[in-house]
């Protein structure tokens, strides 16, 4: 009875994110349209929430004859991914209503981003919940596939570029991780015969010692290249910042914000079943590799920065630096580390472009030579950015202040030699980004700056449960990620 | 039909599909290329309906079905439709230095021979030996998307990267799960419906398809 429960569960999270695309593919540009679109969103997140009801209460679960699985380790991001995507649905109502007015996007567009915002949702709960490697690959290429013309939906040459980077880089990569999944599907038919129950993440787990390791680290390279495109890595990050700084700006927050932690998600779950076969710390070594590498590239790339929005997707590849270096890393207090900065870091980094995306309109560009006299134009927004870039360059008492100092303490005890790296990041990365910030929320407003009526829940309540989670740690999230350090050693 | 023979038709049919990925590579014409790119699709669901025989694998007839109709008729289609509404059935590309991208082609052939030795050694499947050629086809349909610059172009080279990776499931072990291959085939549509709007925005956009242009989106501008 109770497991019929779950699997209700699971539908009604995943069903309600897939009929209101339906529904609101039907709507298109009537009135009420951005209202559905909340509703939407509300009701996924409060399916998210019974789902993490059940899981307190019952531990980690198989459901729907093994096609899902919840553990601790994918609850929490299913519940951030639902409630980060309900915020951006608040903030999204007016935003596109005002592009709408001033003509950016079209009759067509409005039908299309709001259809495609929910189908966004569900590829990345199906890619959460699906206890299938296979189907974890389909759900992020549709993932990929449902925000491609969501970046080009204001028709500029530059936004048409971007989309198109956006299509073909990330298509190409998470080809290669296909061909990792089929090496991977090899391996365990081997081990756990053929069948449809091959690619079942609990079944590989719990055989993954028996896997054969020389296939598995070849895999794993493969995996490694083609999640780590979707994560945005260093090298592979090119498309990155034009994908998340051309499109509206509620689909950088939920990019930024959701799309490269559903990434790095799948990205861990395959090192898990790569370390249980090799039984070395081979796979993360390169995740470490990669990580360093994006954190450096990425704060000084920030230095480099005109365009607000770019800016911002720059720190995104730091911050998911870190997080791929902390699980790199390993041991439980980088894992820990590393989940935590999933979390805050999305609810900062969304944040920030809920503000951004404000601040623009008001000065109608994304040039921050242009942006002045936020705090005196709108304290909220002009706080709002202070504080979220506050707490996204890792100062006390937000909450990414803990998780940077859990990793940074790690790496002292077991890979010191990469401490000054590190630091190196985070120093230039703290500076780059108050430089710049500094200018466009202190001063005189500018003459161009137009008022405007903004959306503050989101923004305050992301800040808020930033500054919460620095200084206190509810025990349910101790406790699922303390589970999940369990999973993932 | 005995195993040797089977083995011995499926490799012919791998060198198939090998040479029409090289062939892609160096294919001027837009009509000739989607050509090509239909073939591949026809030796791939041909070596898949064999490979289900021999090796008794029902679902794969699904999938060989599947792969017919969509890179065969479907997708091919789509892309004539989509080269004449756009007016671009005459556009001749130039392909530079073709001896070079061959060579190219060639040492990742080598090279994929190489990277999946371990796996050969270690399966007993009839398919084994094609799995290199599947991961060559994946390589040179990259190789392709790099060094083209039509957006057309590097459509097809991502659909046969694709194909690579259908062969390279069938090879290493007899097809993924049927939901995973009819998930990936929805993937492969939805990203057709998509390409296609793009070549219209492109074109739009910057009047012509060839994505040499697309060079705002720099560092510090």
């Amino acid at each position: 009875m109770i497991g019929m429960n779950t699997s209700m569960m699971l539908l009604i999270l995943l069903g309600v994110p897939a009929f209101a695309a339906v529904v609101l593919g039907f709507v298109g540009d009537r009135k009420f349209a951005p209202e559905i679109n909340i509703a939407g969103s509300a009701a996924t997140f409060v399916a998210g929430i019974g789902l993490a009801l059940e899981v307190l209460e019952r531990g980690s679960m198989l459901a729907g004859g093994k096609f899902f699985f919840v553990d601790a380790f994918n609850v929490y991001l299913s519940v951030l991914t639902a409630f980060v995507s309900m915020t951006t649905a608040i903030f999204s109502r007016r935003y596109m209503r005002r592009e709408r007015e001033h003509g950016r996007v079209g009759h067509v567009g409005m039908r299309f981003y709001h259809a495609m915002f929910q189908l966004f949702i569900f590829a990345m709960l199906l890619c959460l919940l699906t206890n299938n490697v296979g189907v974890l690959w389909i759900a992020m290429e549709l993932a990929t596939l449902s925000t491609v013309l969501l970046v080009s939906l204001y028709r500029t040459p530059t936004a048409i570029e971007a989309a198109w980077k956006y299509f073909i880089l990330c298509g190409v990569g998470i080809a290669q991780a296909l061909f990792g999944t089929v090496l991977l599907s090899f391996a365990a038919e081997k081990v756990i015969g053929e069948g449809g129950e091959a690619l079942l993440w609990t079944n590989l787990s719990a055989v993954s010692g028996s896997l054969e390791p020389t296939v598995l680290s070849l895999a794993f390279v493969f995996l490694m290249v083609g999640y780590g495109t979707k994560v945005g890595l260093v090298p592979l990050h090119n498309w990155l910042p034009d994908a998340h700084s051309e499109g509206p700006t509620p689909i950088s927050a939920v990019l930024s914000g959701l799309l490269l932690n559903i990434a790095l998600y799948a990205l861990v779950r395959c090192k898990v079943l790569v370390d249980g076969s090799t039984q070395s710390h081979h796979a993360g070594n390169i995740m470490m590799g990669f990580g360093i590498l994006s954190i450096v590239v990425a704060a000084f790339s920030l230095l480099r920065q005109k365009d607000i929005k770019r800016m911002f997707s720059y720190s995104s590849i730091e911050h998911m630096g870190i997080a791929t270096f902390a699980f790199g890393l390993g041991g439980p207090v980088a894992t820990f580390g590393g989940l935590l900065h999933m979390l805050v870091h999305s609810l900062a980094k969304s944040a920030i472009f809920f503000t951004v995306g404000h601040a623009s309109q008001m000065h109608k560009t994304q040039e921050m030579s242009r942006i002045r006299g936020l705090f005196k134009g709108n304290p909220l927004v002009g706080w709002g950015l202070m504080f979220g870039v506050m707490a996204i360059v890792g100062m006390p008492p937000f909450g990414i202040f803990t998780s940077e100092f859990l990793i940074l303490t790690a790496t002292m005890k077991d890979a010191p030699y990469l401490t000054p790296f590190l630091l190196l990041g985070l120093g230039v990365a703290f500076a780059a980004l108050l430089r710049r910030v500094q200018p466009m929320v202190s001063g005189e407003i500018p003459p161009y700056q137009k008022p405007l009526k903004v959306a503050n829940v989101p923004v305050l309540l992301h800040l808020a449960l930033v500054l919460m989670l620095g200084v206190y740690m509810p025990d349910f999230l101790n406790n699922w990620f303390h589970a999940a350090v369990e999973l993932l050693k | 039909m005995n195993l040797a023979l089977a083995a011995q038709i499926n490799s012919f049919l791998a060198a198939l599909v090998l040479v029409t990925a090289f062939g892609m590579l160096v294919q001027k014409r837009v009509y000739g290329l989607i050509h090509l790119f239909a073939w591949q699709g026809f030796f791939l669901s041909l070596n898949t309906a064999i490979v289900g025989y021999v090796a008794g694998k029902h679902h794969l007839y699904i999938s060989s079905v599947l792969t017919l109709s969509i890179k065969v008729f479907v997708l091919p289609y789509i892309l004539h439709v989509l080269v004449n509404r756009l007016k671009i059935r005459r556009d001749v590309e130039t392909v530079v230095n073709i001896p070079r991208t061959m060579l190219i082609g060639i040492a990742l052939v080598i090279f994929s021979y190489h990277l999946t030795s371990p796996v050969r050694e270690l399966s007993t499947l009839v398919t084994r030996s094609t799995l290199a050629v599947a991961l060559a086809t994946v390589m040179i349909g990259l190789l392709m998307m790099i060094t083209r610059t039509h957006a057309v172009t590097q459509i097809i080279g991502f659909l046969a990267l694709e194909n690579g990776l259908f062969f390279a499931a069938t090879s290493a072990t007899y097809g993924m799960p049927l939901v995973v291959e009819l998930g990936v085939a929805l993937d492969v549509l939805i990203a057709a419906f998509i390409f296609g709007i793009f070549f219209f925005q492109i074109h739009a956009a910057f009047d012509s398809l060839n994505v040499d242009q697309m060079a705002r989106l720099k560092e510090g501008e």
